[in-house]
């Protein structure tokens, strides 16, 4: 890689160990995809839950804490995904000890790095967006599907230790979706029906994903919002986070609506000279089906991605006056959870037998423990994204809609 | 691309990283995410519908299609690694950032990108050799 003169400083180690050792890794990195050179970077959000971290990921994050000599605080504004518990509810999780002693321990090694703790997943609702254009290295998969695709940012997805080396340099090697060319469609989609509800919207986004199959497709899609206007926030959150999820999918254009896309050309020169795929409401429906393996409810989950305020709005609706025979827990930013309790929504969920959990997701936060610690086996959620991964930690998950988990936590079977 | 002598073959990858290594390939045209698809404790694949569901990677060459999921990856090689719980390598057609940010800080041979389909051109159970300055992978 091409390195100019700061960069040639930053690796000879006269800013100090920490800025060299970042970018010794992010050389690495970047001469594996062949990056010409290094583009500055404004942001940097960092996923780095303890589950994923461990011990050997805590013991290197406080080395480069404890360095003496040199600069180790990160140099620009650098944010964290959702931390591995919420200590406020620890004990109703059933989090050991010691995983909460790991979780301080990365903490604290965090701020002495100069990390902001946000610990959400939905930074673009509550944080601050990325711009179009503006070049950003963002961890979590959902997140950089929303900034690339919805807000016209330019990530790649960016590991937790790559995250911080971008915050500690700032700048990330200059490859994948920092290229403009790397930004054209790859396939063309075109779907027949626009989903309705967030589930929906996610299981979508799994169809999508599956079909593209690979971090380097682009789909563009048309077909989305011909009838019913625009999707929001929210639903393009599901929809993102579960292409990111089922296909490994960091960018992907709706025509007419997403930034780049403004017309299909715009993405797509020679749309004839690419792949072409038609995606139905049979589709979706049919990926939510394969789920339903069961009519038995453990628990019921609301996560992945964080829920916004609107969503735990209608989540609070749905619990008034009903009283759950199973556990539901619906987990939030910190930054929407004030919100969330000044509205009185935490209550009207609390009221019903919820819980309302803030700064966590389900997934990074020890899942497969929490299984077996609570006996939970049957998982009903209106998250594809969520869907698709805890298989892998045991459970047995089925996709819902909002309704039909509430409902399902109040009789203890999905519909 | 593929060469070498009468027994030997040999497949050029165009991304390589990290130290030479020779073991037991485990291979299946299925996709890898650290998070997702493993039993990381007990060091076998996990997701029910992954193809090596049950198979320990412990000290294979883990020969799979694509990277896929999460970031997580991108700190998980480290910790098994750190358990020793943790493939020789991992060799893939199709890669993305994570597995190769992992794979950075992990020190986990990674070679990707061939012009072959490299789940249908190796056995499993063959012996590999991985050797990454050379991007090359050579069935033995």
């Amino acid at each position: 890689m091409k390195l100019n003169e700061e960069e040639q400083d930053i690796l000879a180690g006269h800013q100090g160990p920490v800025p060299q050792t970042a970018l010794r890794h992010q050389i690495k990195v970047g001469e594996f995809f062949g990056a010409a050179d290094f583009v500055p970077v404004t942001q940097a959000h960092i996923m780095a839950d303890t589950e994923s971290l461990g011990e050997a990921g805590v013991q290197w994050l406080e080395g480069l804490a404890a360095e003496k000599t040199g600069r180790r605080r990160v140099r620009i504004p650098t944010i964290t995904d959702p931390r591995g518990t919420d200590f406020a509810k620890a004990a109703f999780l059933r989090h050991t000890k010691a995983m909460l002693t790991l979780e301080e321990r990365a903490i604290t090694a965090f701020v002495k790095l100069g990390v902001l703790m946000t610990n959400t997943c939905i930074n673009y609702q509550t944080v601050q967006p990325a711009t179009r254009n503006e070049h950003v290295a963002y961890g979590d998969t959902g997140v950089v599907i929303y900034s690339n695709s919805v807000c016209g940012a330019r990530s790649n997805f960016e590991g937790g230790p790559s995250a911080l080396s971008a915050g500690i340099t700032g700048r990330t090697p200059r490859y994948g979706f920092h290229l403009p060319q790397k930004r054209l469609a790859t396939l063309h989609v075109h779907v027949d029906d626009t989903p309705e509800t967030l589930n929906e919207w996610g299981a979508l986004g799994g169809v999508i994903g599956r079909i593209a199959g690979n971090y380097w497709a682009v789909p563009v899609i048309e077909g989305i919002g011909e009838r019913g206007g625009a999707p929001g926030s929210d639903a393009l959150k599901h929809f993102g986070a579960a292409m990111a999820s089922f296909g490994s999918i960091a960018l992907y254009h709706l025509v007419g609506l997403t930034p780049e896309a403004s017309r299909l050309a715009d993405v797509a020169p020679d749309v004839k000279a690419l792949p072409s795929h038609r995606v139905t409401r049979a589709d979706f429906e049919s990926l939510q089906l394969s789920y339903h393996t069961t009519d038995e409810v453990d628990v019921v989950v609301f996560s992945a991605p964080q829920l916004s305020l609107h969503e735990l709005r209608d989540v609070a609706a749905l619990c008034e006056g009903r009283q759950f025979k199973k556990p539901l827990i619906a987990i939030t930013s910190p930054q929407v959870k004030p919100d969330c309790d000044r509205m009185g929504f935490t209550q009207t969920i609390e009221a019903a037998g919820g819980q309302v959990l803030s700064g966590m997701c389900f997934y990074q936060s020890y899942a497969r423990e929490m299984a077996d610690a609570h006996g939970w086996k049957r998982l009903a959620t209106n998250s594809a994204k969520l869907v698709n991964i805890l298989g892998g930690y045991g459970y047995q998950p089925m996709l819902g809609s909002m309704e039909a988990c509430v409902e399902a936590a109040a009789t203890g079977r999905l519909a | 691309m593929s060469g070498g002598h009468t027994k030997a073959k040999t497949f050029i990858a165009r991304h390589a990283m990290g130290k030479a290594v020779r073991g037991e390939a485990l291979v299946a045209k299925d996709g890898f995410s650290a998070r997702y698809d493993l039993d990381r404790i007990n060091g076998v694949f996990s997701r029910p519908a992954h193809k090596l569901v049950g198979q320990s990677y412990v000290n294979k060459v883990l020969i799979l299609d694509a990277a896929k999921g999460g970031v997580a990856t991108a700190w998980m090689l480290l910790e098994m690694q750190s358990r020793g719980v943790v493939p020789l390598a991992i060799v893939l057609n199709s890669v993305n950032p994570i597995i190769a940010q992992g794979a950075a800080l992990g020190d986990v041979p990674l070679l990707a990108g061939f012009d072959v389909d490299i789940t249908q051109a190796i056995a499993h159970g063959a012996t590999v050799e991985i050797d990454p300055v050379r991007r090359a992978l050579t069935v033995l």
